[in-house]
């Protein structure tokens, strides 16, 4: 057996079948990460084929190589810098003219090429009859016929690589793809340049140099700078050749070089590719004609959405209830097996409860993935982004980014992470940055609560209105951010609108497994450090009474039995029927006192003022903190603190006669959605935005302009009510 | 030549001239854009932009104003 590795690089245009190849060829012994530095996918697996080890990557999929996306940067470093020892250009064979234009340019790169005809199924049912071996002998590269979807072709694809590994296979040959006489001339002037660096040539084709240089590639420009005065040398003279050749073409050499590439495609299809046109009835055609239609495409759009949703939400809330339970019954199970205290009270309202309430997305998230997935790969994304972009370019987005900002309306974290839907870094950012001002489903309840205990009848109307503010926020800061952060360089909307295809289960599910996981392995971390905090702020310091009353207590079972018998007996001398209440009553009294004199309560106290033109006292200030790790929280710290008790929920009747005793006004109560809705995204958002963002720095500024938007908007809600007369 | 935005639905044309900046020229024509190709307008969004092409076999999509970018010469209309 052979000790070491074969590299295998997957390259090809954006869905020509690379990630289906990768699933057969690695089964489940991939890896899915990051390439360093930014958020495209990042896929490796290794198979062993006759006793050789080969380790396959799954390049992202672009339609060159020219570096202008970060795809093609990701593509591109990975071929130039980690040198694979093969790559399989997957091509797809029913579209064999503009996927061999990647092909031209990896052929030129010198780089041990094979060409996979995948979908040749497709091609077939299309009347398109290839003679691969031709294909093969004109381009210097070996061929193989491949179907992704039906595991078709794999061993001989595998068979192919190790011979073309080992330099047995006959096909293999240097081939140039000639550029016409005078560009021929420009190139040869800067190889002789080149050459007199021998090192230079040793490690690059010094051909792709000469060329890319033509080109005015930034990134080729940058490396041969790099080599030092010889750098300089070669520069100079690619500058004077490109001026020249713009003479000679009255064009710009990149372009020439374009067109010619496609030249020398058309010439070599010419013999190689035969259409017969039977022409059967192109159902992918008949079927779009129906969903991008003038007047039914947006209906079913929507009809689309809303099924997702549906879906999400209705079956999500199953398996949700169950995941409580589990949570829930966690909770006491650790409490019964372990003495009361601050371990238990660590592990019981710290991590289980912190982690709990994000582990319960995990039904939402799932079936979201997958119902994302279905659109992907069904084709009919690319549909949504068609009818919508119109809309969406009013905020300077793309009309993919729909789906990401609608996706928000259940929960911000998945929605995020489906922004990698997006191609341009820059639509991604957007997105992610407006995407916490749509009002999440963990934000309702705190609505529920205050709109239901200050505006009555209208409460639903009130709602309503928040989520608008939401989407107008959303609108107006996209608006602003693209016209600030963004300028320029928008990216163009030039998109491929493949043809439907039936997905596969596997793929789906793959697809679906591969983000959730992400959610999973990487929120819980956060989650758990989140949640730690927050409960040490909230449990510290001890208060005095309590301590002793667990000094007293030690046998019994949970904390808040303990403090039941604390409260019960400076309760003692009240009248046998007033027990209940009171009892409850004054535990809650002795929670909120606990929580006022926690680190939590005086950084309540503390950043009281700030909040003080907004009309918020310290309790609300405290609960807008303990907000911060998942919104919905804030029902239950007002709970505690206006002393109804930590088990209240938005529809609970006793907080809200608290909240209505308390001073808090339908003006204060409004001015508080508001600014639920907008600060802060929870713990599990903030995770997601510094994981897909990959910066410290766009996490920290969108929390940053959240905070201080949330603080401008309430004010102006707050204080223009009182002008009003609202107050 | 007229540019590609005022072709109508069902029309075909070829393409002759391709403004604009370099960049989106470059991505253009790596796509197939080239002078010479036949493009087929297959139909336009409901709210009329973006519009949806057939070239070189595929389907594609571009916004109005980088339609507009390509000077097309129009091909007769084939007999039904
Ligand atoms: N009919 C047919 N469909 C295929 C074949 N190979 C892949 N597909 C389908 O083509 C679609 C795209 O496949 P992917 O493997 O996701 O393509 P990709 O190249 O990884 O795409 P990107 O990652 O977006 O660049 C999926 O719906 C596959 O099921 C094939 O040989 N025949
Ligand atoms: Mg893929």
């Amino acid at each position: 057996m052979k000790k070491e590795t074969i590299t295998v690089a997957l390259t090809g245009n954006p869905n020509s079948g690379k990630t289906t190849i990768f699933n057969n060829l690695t089964g489940t012994r991939q890896h899915v990460g990051n390439w360093p530095g930014v958020t495209v996918e990042k896929k490796m697996g290794t198979v062993l084929h006759n006793d050789h080890r080969l380790q396959v990557v799954d390049l992202p999929g672009t339609y060159s190589l020219t570096a202008y996306s970060i795809e093609e940067i990701v593509a591109r470093s990975f071929l130039v810098d980690s040198k694979p020892d093969v790559v399989v250009d997957i091509v797809d064979a029913s579209n064999l003219e503009r996927n061999l234009y990647l092909a031209t340019q990896l052929i030129e790169m010198g780089v041990k090429l094979i060409l996979a005809l995948n979908m040749a199924d497709v091609a077939q049912s299309r009347g398109h009859q290839i003679d691969a071996e031709s294909l093969g002998t004109l381009l210097g590269v070996p061929v193989v016929f491949t179907i992704g979807t039906k595991n078709q072709g794999m061993k001989e694809l595998l068979d192919k690589v190790l011979e073309v590994v080992e330099d047995r296979d006959t096909v293999s040959r240097h081939i140039h793809i000639s550029y016409g006489h005078e560009m021929e001339k420009e190139i040869k002037k800067i190889q002789d340049v080149i050459w007199k660096d021998p090192s230079v040539g040793e490690r690059f084709s010094t051909r792709w140099l000469a060329v890319k240089l033509l080109e005015n590639d930034a990134a080729v420009q940058e490396r041969v700078r790099s080599f030092g005065e010889i750098g300089e040398e070669i520069l100079a003279q690619a500058e004077a050749s490109r001026e020249r050749l713009v003479e000679f073409y009255k064009d710009d050499a990149e372009m020439v070089l374009t067109d010619q590439r496609y030249g020398f495609i058309g010439g070599a299809l010419k013999e190689v590719l035969k259409v017969s046109t039977k022409s059967k009835l192109d159902l992918s055609r008949q079927v779009d004609l129906f969903l991008t239609n003038r007047i039914l495409g947006f209906p079913v759009f929507i009809f689309f959405i809303w099924a997702m949703f549906q879906l999400t939400f209705t079956v999500g809330a199953y398996p949700m209830e169950w995941i409580d339970a589990g949570v829930t019954w966690l909770g006491a199970v650790v409490t019964a097996l372990l003495p009361a205290g601050l371990l238990q009270d660590l592990l019981v309202n710290g991590i289980i409860a912190g982690v709990g309430s994000v582990i319960i997305f995990l039904p939402n998230i799932l079936i979201l993935f997958f119902c994302i997935a279905v659109f992907e790969d069904t084709g009919y994304l690319a549909r949504a982004a068609f009818i919508m972009d119109r809309v969406m370019h009013v905020i300077g987005l793309h009309g993919k980014s729909f789906i990401p900002l609608l996706m928000g309306f259940g929960c911000n974290a998945p929605a995020i992470m489906a922004t990698r839907t997006l191609e341009s870094e820059r639509d991604r950012l957007l997105s992610i940055l407006i995407n916490p001002l749509i009002s999440c489903s963990a934000r309702l309840p705190v609505y529920i609560l205050l709109a239901g205990t200050f505006f009555g009848a209208s409460a639903g109307n009130v709602i309503f209105s928040i989520y608008g503010l939401g989407i107008a926020l959303a609108i107006a800061m996209g608006k602003l951010f693209s016209v600030t952060l963004f300028r320029g360089d928008i990216a163009p909307f030039v998109m491929e609108l493949p043809p439907y295809r039936a997905p596969t289960l596997k793929s789906l599910l793959i697809h679906m497994w591969d983000r959730s996981q992400i959610f999973l392995r990487k929120m819980s971390g956060v989650i758990l450090v989140g949640s730690i905090l927050v409960w040490v702020l909230s449990s510290f310091p001890r208060s005095p009474d309590l301590l002793r009353g667990q000094a007293v207590e030690t046998g019994a079972t949970s904390a808040t039995q303990e403090r039941v018998l604390t409260a019960a007996e400076s309760q003692r001398s009240a009248s046998a029927s007033m027990v209940d209440e009171n009892l409850k009553s004054s535990v809650a009294n002795i929670e909120m006192a606990r929580l006022e004199n926690s680190f939590l309560g005086r950084l309540g106290h503390f950043i009281q003022p700030i909040f003080a033109p907004l009309g918020f006292d310290w309790r609300t200030s405290v609960a807008v903190l303990t907000g911060f790790v998942a919104k919905e929280i804030v029902v239950s710290t007002l709970g505690v603190l206006y002393a109804a008790g930590a088990d209240v929920n938005e529809e609970s009747e006793a907080l809200r006669r608290s909240l209505r005793a308390s001073g808090m006004t339908a003006l204060g109560a409004y001015t508080l959605m508001a600014f639920v809705l907008i600060y802060i995204p929870c713990l599990a958002t903030v995770a997601v935005i510094r994981r897909e963002t990959n910066s410290w720095k766009w996490t920290g500024f969108s929390i940053g302009y959240s905070l201080v938007l949330a603080w401008m908007v309430s004010f102006l809600i707050y204080q223009g009510g009182k002008i009003a007369g609202l107050g | 030549m007229i540019p590609l935005s005022e072709f109508k639905e069902g029309e075909r044309g070829v393409i002759r001239q391709l403004n604009g900046s370099g960049t989106f020229r470059k991505r253009l024509q790596e796509m197939g854009f080239i002078r010479g190709s036949e493009v087929f307008v297959e139909k336009y969004a409901p709210l009329r932009d973006p519009i949806e092409l057939v070239i070189k076999g595929y389907h594609v999509s571009l916004r109005m104003d980088e339609a507009s970018q390509i000077m097309m010469e129009k091909l007769e209309q084939e007999q039904k």
